[in-house]
């Protein structure tokens, strides 16, 4: 019980913020960076915040996560970081040779207000980055937003650095795939070429942070976008925008820069998820949705109706990024389940309030939405009113074992199981996959606590 | 669009000749918003009438992220558009922080978007650029043009020089440029003289001398910029000339700072002890 100090009694709280459902901005910019090919991550700021991000990284991809530091001291922050990036720089294309940097700003390098694009000018003037060799960089302090607005601003800035058009438009189309897996920008790509489209994704960490065990390390693993690929994202036909917390700001800046049209959509989870997905890329690139699509389609709707009894009313809380929460409540909502209990950590704006409560208004009871919200006040109200099942990150595990409630790990991070690096939870199969682990969650709870007379073979 | 931050030391009357100028270009019929940089949030205040407005950071505290543009800018006299940063009450805080914050801020709403149909953006900023937050106005894409207000004291033009030395690290990088001093006159001896000779040294021009006039503080007391608290005076045509001159100004350098020496030997050939 080491939550048991978590009262039932619900305050008013103006400041506080206990158990946070979101973690710092740096993370997020360091994942999307990872996203492209070849691609350093950079932390402009003390060492304490490139360590820890690393480390979260890599407990939940269980894959080591490179990124460089400014390693700020006091005086740094009392002249400005420019010195210390400068150098970095320097250093980072001579001893390690990326393809491009990526640097992102910490509390503390906002706060002093270092100016990276006059820094990077600088850099150059000096002749510290090579020929063929590029930088770009995002803002990002974590005390605005949280890991997913990292994740946004650093995706745009892969656009407002490198985005070009000459004003001929190819058949590619953008894909811009939100905070999500490995395995899920995998599966995103591979909806797409079924439909015999040529795209271009970015950030994509497949193959990045899901490579191999091959007995020999490579710094920069052959995955992700290359800078080519970003500067002709320009040309591309159209974008698509999976999730709007993530992917919208680049999505937009692409609009505004090159004139690339976008449809900003959910995620591609869930059945109407993926069909509005499978639905906006055919009417984009003009080609028909082939067989094999509607293959796993028709499987998945097969699956739903064969076990919808199971999932029929079942009580749910759900914790996560907004863009994950919003699919995930739609999709339950579509099964018949209920979702009850709503938290996003991220701040996520009124607009998205608004599409969470049109996602559960046929839900035949009062929903708690909280955006944002904590995983305290997210336990509050499971204590208050109990439900069948928790879908959340790894630091759900603590209030599902407090409250005896099976739990469905989703989101980010997830520090102590397998899958999520490999199997996708986006797409017609990713819906399975999902439906396979409410089904168990739900399932083994109902055998484990059957007695001998209500014990059932076929259930 | 073209946006312009004005610099220059603590109480050389920045506010002041801002409001005033603005004023002088709203009469023009431009369209003009006003960024007030200073926690004392002040920038506006003979524009709107007094000290009416909610500022940035104040709205940021008391209802969290979702601001509205209307809810931090207001209209002023001759249609401008009014809005303060703000910032933390003396000795606290960062206010520092609290611009970029603000500016930041603006530009997500849209207060810059080309629907607005601004003639011009006025950044009037506190102080000396005192830290980085303070530079915020002339990062790249922002203020790409800069006056600095000045008069004959010798603190004044030190503060000046120092300003510039700012201009040429971010001019090296971005676009800004100095536009030109502003001679607030304080009445010292041979002003307009050492204050052009500076300007020659700094490579750039003294656009304006605006006398030393009262009425500017009689117009003060009763909230309003001397235009429109007494049109017909003399010292309402001083700032329709700087409005003027500044809507006409082409002349656009980076500027080149003195050495401590240089300046004091300017005031000694000019000055109080020529």
């Amino acid at each position: 019980m080491l939550l048991r100090h978590t009262s039932t009694e619900m305050k008013e709280r103006s400041a506080l913020t206990v158990n946070p459902a979101k973690t710092c901005q740096p993370i997020g910019a360091m994942y999307a960076a990872l996203g492209v090919h070849g691609c350093l991550p950079h932390s402009h700021g003390s060492q304490g915040c490139y360590a820890y991000h690393r480390s979260a990284l890599t407990r939940h991809f269980k894959e080591p996560v490179v990124a460089a530091t400014s390693a700020f001291t006091e005086g740094a922050s009392v002249f400005g970081g420019q010195a210390n990036l400068v150098q970095a720089i320097d250093n980072i294309f001579s001893v390690y040779n990326p393809d491009v940097i990526a640097v992102h700003t910490t509390c503390l390098s906002e706060t002093i207000g270092d100016d990276v694009p006059q820094i990077f000018a600088k850099a150059k003037a000096d002749g510290k980055v090579p020929d063929g060799k590029f930088l770009f960089h995002a803002n990002t302090p974590s005390y605005v937003g949280s890991h997913v607005t990292g994740f946004a601003s650093t995706t745009k800035a892969m656009v407002d650095y490198f985005a070009e058009t000459n004003g001929h438009k190819t058949k590619t189309i953008n894909l811009i795939p939100g905070y999500v897996e490995p395995s899920d920008m995998a599966e995103i790509r591979r909806i797409a070429e079924t439909m015999g489209i040529s795209t271009i994704m970015f950030p994509d960490t497949s193959k990045v942070l899901n490579g191999p065990l091959t007995g020999k390390y490579k710094m920069f693993p052959e995955g992700g976008v290359t800078v080519e690929e970003l500067k002709q994202s320009g040309n591309s036909k159209g974008t698509i925008a999976l999730g709007r917390t993530a992917s919208l700001p680049a999505a937009r800046a692409l609009d505004a820069k090159c004139k690339v049209p976008c449809e900003i959509l959910g995620l591609p989870l869930g059945l109407h998820g993926t069909d509005s997905f499978v639905d906006t890329l055919r009417r984009m690139a003009g080609v028909n949705v082939p067989d094999a699509l509607n293959l796993e389609r028709g499987q998945l709707v097969d699956s739903i109706s064969d076990w919808h009894q199971y999932l029929y009313g079942k009580r749910v809380a759900i914790v996560g990024d907004p863009d994950q929460v919003l699919a995930l409540t739609r999709f339950l909502v579509s099964l018949d389940m209920r979702p009850v209990h709503i938290v996003t950590g991220s701040p996520a704006g009124k607009k998205y309030v608004k599409s969470l409560q049109e996602a559960v208004a046929e839900v035949p009871e009062e929903v708690n939405i909280k955006v944002p919200g904590d995983m305290f006040l997210f336990h509050q109200w499971i204590k208050n009113d109990p439900v069948d099942l928790i879908i959340g990150n790894t630091y759900a595990k603590y209030i599902a074992k407090d409250e005896d409630i099976p739990l469905v790990r989703h989101g980010f991070p997830i520090y102590d199981r397998l899958g999520h690096s490999y199997f996708s939870t986006m797409g017609y199969r990713g819906a399975l996959r999902l439906m396979e682990k409410l089904l168990d969650a739900i399932l083994d709870r109902k055998d484990r606590d059957a007695d001998d007379i209500t014990m059932e073979l076929v259930m | 669009m073209r946006k312009i931050a004005i610099y220059g030391k603590g109480g050389i009357g920045k506010s002041t000749t801002t409001q005033n100028t603005v004023a002088g270009l709203a009469e023009m019929g431009k369209k003009v918003m006003v960024v007030g940089c200073d926690p004392k949030a002040d920038s506006t205040r003979l524009l709107l009438g007094g000290l009416a407005q909610r500022t940035v950071l104040d709205t940021l505290r008391e209802e969290g992220e979702d601001v509205e543009l209307e809810d931090v800018r207001k209209e002023g006299y001759g249609g401008t558009m009014c809005t303060e940063s703000g910032g933390p009450e003396p000795g606290v805080g960062c206010a520092g922080r609290g611009i970029i914050t603000s500016i930041n801020l603006l530009e997500q709403l849209g207060a810059y978007a080309d629907s607005e149909d601004l003639d011009y953006v006025f950044y009037d900023v506190l102080g000396d650029v005192v830290c980085g937050g303070f530079a915020m106005p002339i990062r790249e894409g922002k203020a790409q043009e800069i006056y600095i207000v000045v008069s004959g004291e010798m603190m004044a033009m030190y503060a000046a020089n120092n300003i510039c030395k700012g201009i040429v690290k971010f001019a090296e990088a971005g676009g800004v440029r100095l536009g030109g001093l502003i001679c607030n006159s304080r009445k010292v001896d041979n002003e307009m003289e050492m204050i052009q000779a500076l300007a020659d040294k700094l490579g750039t021009q003294m656009i304006h001398f605006v006398p030393r006039e009262n009425m500017v503080q009689r117009a003060e007391i009763n909230r309003k910029t001397v235009i429109e608290f007494e049109a017909g005076h003399a010292q309402a045509d001083e700032y329709r000339t700087l409005a003027k001159k500044i809507d006409a100004n082409e002349i656009r350098v980076i500027p080149t700072p003195l050495e401590i020496e240089e300046l004091e030997k300017l005031l000694i050939d000019y000055g109080i002890a020529a």
